[in-house]
């Protein structure tokens, strides 16, 4: 894992201080809120419903077990207990006092965290894959060309005032885990014929209130020029994107509007033209050594027998072995399994974590995972290093943390946003759905197998609605909550925005529809189909005519 | 519960961010139910005397909201307000 150096340590002491006076001076009375939400927001302080929200970024939602102990200290002194895990693979906290911000900063900064770039026209976090590092399936760590990235991008003077905010993400496995299709700007890290490392540059994916899926800009950039061609591509975005409209300002509608073509034409313009500043950029490859170096792996024992006993303890206890099949995956060091821990036990809140679980999740990644744990962008989180024979001992103690839910990937495993119970975005609830989904669907979610429903609470999408297998969005309608319902969407490989079923439902409505879109999916699947497999083959009229035969 | 709707300001308190009311005479309170209430004609002159003072101002964001009363009980009109006014409707939040 990335450690600060002196120069990181430095920098944040020093913007901790400087909030810090800025705070003083707030609350003195001289300076307005106007003055002051710009410096608050850009430590991550937003002002929601019932109180402030501080929203602390995860870089590549990767955490030591200190640094979840830190987190978890915010929410016991300073918080109601509990955080909330983000699509974003970040944390907020829903109940923060301003007067206490500077020094849950100055808290978070002790243990290499911060909320910088979490609000505003910026680089957000970099989000990637993660089981990075440990996938079976995987070209290479994404996460050391993420941290290279995150220190290009920290307070990029050149980007400082982009269109609008701006998110990317990194993938370097067969499988998309990074949701990379939906963001700004994606990377797909490749090895190419001759084996070199390189990446295809996606841009313009989001989601909000004109879902777009993410373009190829190029199929191969080589690693040494990824930087360059990235700055390009953003240097493109920051000459043409509109500043005029909040509406129309990010990458997705520029790309939209000039067409990918266009939009390509410029990019390698000005890649062709950087001369100097390209070399300048240009990452050798001792630079991405070094970098490497910081996220080695553990030193891995010889676990390879540790298989035995775990096929005794599957046999020996029927709900252990459905834990180890939903909830780990494979790992690329045999004898060894990535254990997903499920904050979504049906009927509690999706991807809270109180204080007292955080700091049990910590203690367990000190005994068994190196002592590293990820956040995922479907707000659960990972033991990415655990041995086989250790896996037995876990389940029981996440067990009595109320965190053995095995439910990863289910139907119960739903991703939703904060809603109109906190968030002043929001235009309808979305925690209550899900909970009560949650608890209705988990009676027959081992006959549905893998599904993936996601629910936003506004337009704003960031319960990535539009690319959930079956799909949520709570609106407001004369006064009233109202849901509109799509189908077939997915964040994977193959990536898809879902089609809306049929007119808004009310919130009491919810589960019914839902169930009817379950039973069309179950009565249409062929055999191995998951549920966009089904949709692409059907087409959205057959789920369209399951609830109006149902009406 | 009565249909007549009222107006009254609330806002967010500086210190923690906590959904305040405004009660009159520069004093913001936590309760809804001692917001000062008046007819929709007389909004804008509340929300300008809410608004009134030297900084800091206690509340951020001053806003006129509508409600209804019921004996002792002030009902905001909007789910959003009843929301603000009573905290989340989950249950068992916090993990």
């Amino acid at each position: 894992m990335y450690r600060y150096d002196e120069f990181d340590r430095k920098f944040l002491e020093g913007r901790v201080a400087q909030y810090r006076d800025q705070v003083r001076r707030r609350l003195a009375g001289q300076l307005s809120e106007d003055e002051f939400r710009s410096l608050r927001l850009m430590n991550g302080l937003y002002l929601q419903l019932h109180a402030y929200m501080l929203r602390s970024s995860i870089p590549y939602g990767t955490l030591s077990s200190a640094k979840l102990r830190g987190l978890a200290e915010v929410a016991r002194r300073w918080d109601q207990g509990y955080g909330h895990f983000t699509t974003r693979q970040n944390i907020q906290f829903n109940w923060i006092h301003l007067e206490d911000t500077p020094d849950i900063l100055a808290h978070l900064a002790t243990v290499e965290l911060h909320g910088i770039q979490t609000s505003g026209n910026s680089f957000r976090n970099i989000t990637t894959d993660p089981f990075a590092g440990v996938a079976s399936d995987e070209i290479e760590d994404p996460r050391p060309y993420c941290e290279i990235v995150r220190q290009w991008a920290a307070l990029h003077p050149e980007f400082s005032f982009l269109p609008r905010k701006f998110k990317i993400a990194i993938n370097a496995a067969g499988e998309d885990r990074a949701a990379v299709m939906i963001h700004d700007l994606g990377l797909y890290l490749r090895r190419n014929d001759q084996g070199a490392i390189g990446f295809t540059v996606a841009v313009g994916g989001g989601l909000g209130r004109t879902p777009i899926l993410a373009q190829t800009v190029r199929e191969f950039v080589p690693r040494r020029d990824v930087l360059a061609y990235i700055t390009a591509c953003l240097r493109t975005y920051n000459q043409y994107g509109r500043r005029d409209n909040l509406f129309k300002s990010r990458i997705k509608i520029l790309v939209q509007s000039l067409g990918i073509e266009k939009y390509r034409q410029e990019v390698e313009a000005e890649f062709a033209a950087m001369g100097d500043e390209r070399e300048a950029l240009a990452l050798p490859d001792e630079t991405v050594a070094a970098m490497q170096a910081q996220f080695a792996p553990p030193a891995y024992a010889d676990a390879a027998g540790d298989k035995v006993a775990l096929r005794a303890a599957i046999a020996a206890e029927p709900e252990f072995a459905r834990w180890v099949e939903r909830n780990t995956r494979p790992h690329k060091q045999p004898g060894y399994s990535i254990v997903v821990i499920s904050l979504k036990p049906p009927g509690r809140p999706t991807g809270d974590c109180s204080a007292t679980q955080m700091n049990a999740i910590a203690d367990l990644a000190d005994a068994v995972s190196a002592g590293e744990i990820r956040v995922t962008h479907d707000q659960n989180l990972v033991l990415p290093y655990v041995r086989q024979g250790a896996l037995y001992d876990l389940w029981l103690r996440l067990g009595a943390a109320g965190l053995a839910t095995p439910n990863i990937g289910l139907a119960s495993d739903i991703i939703c946003c904060p809603g109109l119970d906190y968030c002043s975005l929001a235009t309808a609830r979305s925690i209550p759905i899900a909970q009560a989904l949650a608890l209705h669907l988990a009676k027959r979610e081992a006959e549905i197998g893998p599904l993936q429903i996601k629910i936003s609470g506004c337009i704003n999408a960031c319960g990535h609605h539009h690319v959930g297998h079956i799909g949520i969005l709570g609106l407001e309608k004369n006064g009233a909550e109202s849901y509109q319902i799509t189908v077939g969407g997915s964040d994977a490989a193959q990536a898809a925005l879902g089609g809306i079923v049929g007119p808004a439902v009310a919130a009491h409505e919810v589960i019914a529809t839902v169930d009817r879109l379950i039973d069309a999916y179950l009565r249409l699947r062929h055999d191995g189909e998951q549920f966009p497999d089904t949709y692409r083959r059907v087409g959205l009229a057959r789920f369209k005519e399951a609830l109006v035969v149902a009406r | 519960m009565g249909d007549r709707v009222f107006k009254l300001v609330t806002g967010n308190r500086l210190r923690d961010g906590k959904v305040v009311y405004f009660a009159g005479d520069s004093a913001w309170t936590p309760t809804i139910a001692e917001a000062r209430l008046v007819e929709d004609g007389d909004g804008a002159a509340l929300l300008a005397e809410a608004q009134a003072g030297p900084p800091p101002h206690p509340a951020i964001a001053p806003t006129l909201i509508e409600a209804t009363r019921d004996g002792a009980h002030v009902v905001p009109v909007t789910l959003r307000e009843r929301i603000r006014a009573c905290g989340p409707t989950i249950t068992h939040y916090g993990g």
